[in-house]
């Protein structure tokens, strides 16, 4: 009995020594070259060879020992796991339905009091940073894939150049607002309806487009507007941008700016510090985020949201039970980019600057994977995903302590996009359906319940 | 005249290096049915991988003609071009086959993401330049003092473009491995039926395109003369606008598309302006798609319920 399993035992690990030896020649051959031999100029500016073997064993190293504990080790863990999980399958966990129903009050409250906590923690200067690169930049990035997620998670329509309308609503304020001196409060609105409306150019013409060529039309109008946005000097000032952008004030009765003369920390007597003008803006972007994510709740159980909700498992069963898919898609397409656009102009209000380079494509996927990571029109779903990619590569940048281990010249910033990207096809591979993958139908008979997310073609419905 | 026939020329060469990347795009969408989004980077990891072998060759190794290094490391960069799309296709898109509509394409863009970045780390962010390769040109004709020329490196690019091509539609045509991935392309589960391998015929057409693609890297290197890691998003772009304007799926196709796209873009920077070739570019891709989604040798396709 137990002679024919150690001969398999046997078998498996000279399996997965073979593997592992041939995993190590493949790395070799793309790493060698890649990281083996590197490219730098000289003093003359010719470009000549540089050798780094040393880097090229320790990685070869790592991706053998790698490759034989993931066959030895980490695989059968995993088959073994899912054997014993198979009967619970299909239903979320008692566990997880408890975390669904506490998370989001509880995470409301981290939200408003995290600016004090901060302040409390790390004093006035300190907190800066906390409130700014990590609380601002998150919520920029949650609003962002709740705005996205209307169009890709409700509708099912997959858009790569949401960042168009980013794009439209910061350089509506950018320039409205350096112009004609107009305020914020009167350009917010503004910039989501021009933001709308381009929304409704954009998606006129791709109304008989679905899924990858969508994407990659949608890829395309966005590649063009930040293209004339680039080339139209006249109106857009190119590639140099627009700079000083006025800031937001508190509802016109006090200012951010340390000359004006109602200067909001002058009337009250507080120090001078810029942390108050982040808390400001930290509270905005929150009630901002938090206006999509109501708006979206109760779109959902409007008639649109659930033809939104239709189109996306079926448009054939939707068009013939007569929902008018045209105006299903569009408003779809217009409600995304009206959050877009709000989003955009508090990212111009924020920066003081914008420029093209802000609206690269690269900032689409970021979006959309998002979203997709959180599991499609999960708002909870892509709260999270937000703040696990956008934290946790703003982390990346605090992580000094390595140039301690790798010596001065290491620096961790270079390695956050590419630790980005391997956190994106891991999680995919991981979770396709993303981090909530059970789904909540708006309709249902006699009793609300959570099902697998396989169960519906893809999102939350 | 001068400048049509000239741009003509700039055109086709610029076209044939299209169409070597288009033909990557529209086997993979062929058979599985996704964008393959890394392709771009691809191409652009294979421009990098002819650099450094080219390098190799001339300053570390001593091979004095510029031409054989160049064909050498085109043939280098042509192998680990292909295991490196192998590696792609095996890690981050064969374990989200049957997945839903959206997985790959997300796969796929973080590992644009990482390739690009990986280059980034590995090469550094500077452009990198090389010693010209290939010099001289020959003059066609000549009038008020505008001449007409050709380059050697134009004529290498076009006649290297034509020679794979041809041996690349015979492996499409006459061989086993062809037939199926022809078979796989109409039915993969009937094909699996009949006994085609079809993990394996997946994996290959992956090494096909990327080989492919990796000729178009080596030429752009030679031809543009430099190269840097953010190169691979646009060409890649224009190589998929190529195979979607030739109809996805269809291989005469993608190498019709880029040839148009390179005509197009040639011709619009020398009539119009040179700034908005990309806007071109794109706008094409999106009247294309709106107005002729199956391209111009593509089949129609039939939505069913």
């Amino acid at each position: 009995m137990s002679a024919p399993s150690r001969a398999t035992a046997g078998s498996d690990i000279g399996a997965a020594v073979k593997d592992a030896l041939l995993a190590g020649v493949i790395a070799l051959g793309l790493f060698g070259p890649l990281v083996g031999l590197r490219t730098e100029q000289n003093m003359r500016n010719e470009v000549v060879l540089e050798l780094h073997w040393v880097t090229v064993a320790v990685i070869v190293g790592i991706v053998v020992v790698g490759r034989f504990l993931l066959r030895t080790v980490i695989w059968p863990a995993l088959a073994d796991r899912k054997l014993r999980d198979r009967p619970a399958a299909g239903e979320p966990g008692a566990l997880r339905q408890t975390v669904g129903r506490f998370l989001p009050p509880a995470g409301l409250v981290f939200l408003i009091v995290y600016p004090a906590l901060m302040l409390s923690l790390f004093g006035l200067q300190g907190s800066l940073k906390w409130v700014d690169n990590f609380g601002i930049q998150i919520l920029i990035y949650v609003m962002l894939g709740w705005g996205l997620n209307i169009v890709v998670g409700l509708a099912g329509l997959l858009d790569l150049g949401y960042v168009a309308f980013y794009a439209v609503g910061a350089y509506a304020y950018a320039l409205l607002a350096t112009h004609f001196g107009l305020s914020f409060w009167l350009l917010l609105p503004l910039a989501g309806i021009l933001a709308a409306l381009w929304g409704i150019i954009l998606g006129f013409p791709v109304l008989r487009l679905r899924g990858d060529y969508l994407a990659i039309v949608t890829l395309a109008f966005g590649e063009i507007i930040r293209l004339v946005l680039i080339n139209f000097r006249e109106l857009t000032n190119g590639s140099a941008g627009i700079s000083s952008i006025p800031k937001v004030t508190l509802f016109g009765l006090y200012s951010f700016d340390v000359s004006a003369p109602n200067n909001f920390a002058k009337s009250f007597g507080l120090p001078m510090s810029g942390t108050h003008y982040k808390i400001f803006l930290y509270y905005l972007i929150l009630a901002l985020a938090l206006l999509t994510a109501f708006v979206t709740i109760r779109l959902r159980r409007l008639p649109i949201g659930r033809a939104w909700e239709a189109l996306r498992e079926d448009e054939i069963a939707c068009r013939s039970l007569g929902i008018n898919t045209t105006i299903t898609k569009l408003t779809a397409f217009a409600i995304g980019a009206m959050f877009g656009g709000f989003a955009g102009s508090f990212f111009a209000a924020r920066q003081g600057f914008v420029s093209p380079e802000s609206f690269i494509f690269m900032e689409s996927a970021i979006i959309v994977a998002i979203v997709v990571l959180g599991g499609m029109g999960s708002l909870i779903g892509v709260a999270v995903a937000a703040v696990a990619m956008i934290g946790g590569s703003e982390m990346l940048r605090e992580l000094t302590f390595l140039k301690a281990v790798f010596g001065n010249d290491f620096n961790p910033d270079q390695f956050r996009m590419l630790i980005f990207g391997l956190a994106m096809v891991s999680i995919m591979i991981w979770r396709p359906r993303g981090f909530v993958s059970a789904r909540q139908p708006t309709v249902f008979l006699t009793e609300r319940r959570a099902i697998s997310g396989s169960l519906v073609k893809e999102g939350h419905g | 005249m001068e400048i049509f026939l000239q741009q003509l020329i700039n055109g086709v060469t610029l076209g044939s290096i299209y169409g070597l990347i288009a033909i990557g795009y529209t086997m993979v969408f062929g058979i599985i049915g996704m964008v393959n989004f890394s392709h771009g980077d691809v191409f652009m990891v294979s421009a990098f991988f002819a650099l450094i072998f080219f390098l190799l060759f001339m300053t570390i190794l001593g091979i004095g003609t510029p031409i054989i290094a160049l064909l050498l490391a085109m043939i280098l960069a042509m192998v680990l071009t292909g295991l490196l799309s192998w590696t792609i296709e095996r890690v981050a898109y064969r374990p989200l086959r049957g997945s839903f509509r959206l997985a790959p394409l997300i796969s796929a863009i973080g590992m644009s993401i990482v390739l690009s970045n990986f280059i980034q780390v590995a090469q550094g962010p500077r452009n990198k330049p090389v010693p010209p390769m290939v010099n001289g040109t020959i003059d066609l004709m000549e009038r008020d003092g505008f001449a007409v020329t050709v380059s050697y490196k134009q004529i290498i690019i076009v006649l290297v473009t034509a020679v794979l091509l041809a041996a690349f539609w015979y492996v499409v045509q006459k061989t086993p491995l062809g037939r199926a991935q022809r078979a796989c392309e109409q039915d993969r589960k009937m094909a699996a039926l009949l006994g085609v391998n079809v993990d394996r015929t997946i994996s290959l057409t992956f090494v096909m395109g990327a080989s492919l693609a990796a000729v178009a890297g080596s030429m752009y290197l030679m031809y543009y003369g430099v190269v840097h890691f953010a190169d691979g998003f646009v060409p890649g772009v224009k190589a998929f606008t190529a195979a979607v304007l030739g109809g996805i799926g269809s291989l005469p196709g993608a190498v019709l598309g880029g040839l148009l796209i390179g005509l197009i873009e040639t011709f619009w920077s020398g009539y119009f302006s040179i700034d908005y070739k990309d806007v071109a570019a794109f706008s094409i891709l999106a009247i294309v798609l709106i107005f002729m989604p199956q391209g111009i040798l593509g089949r129609p396709e039939v939505e069913k319920v």
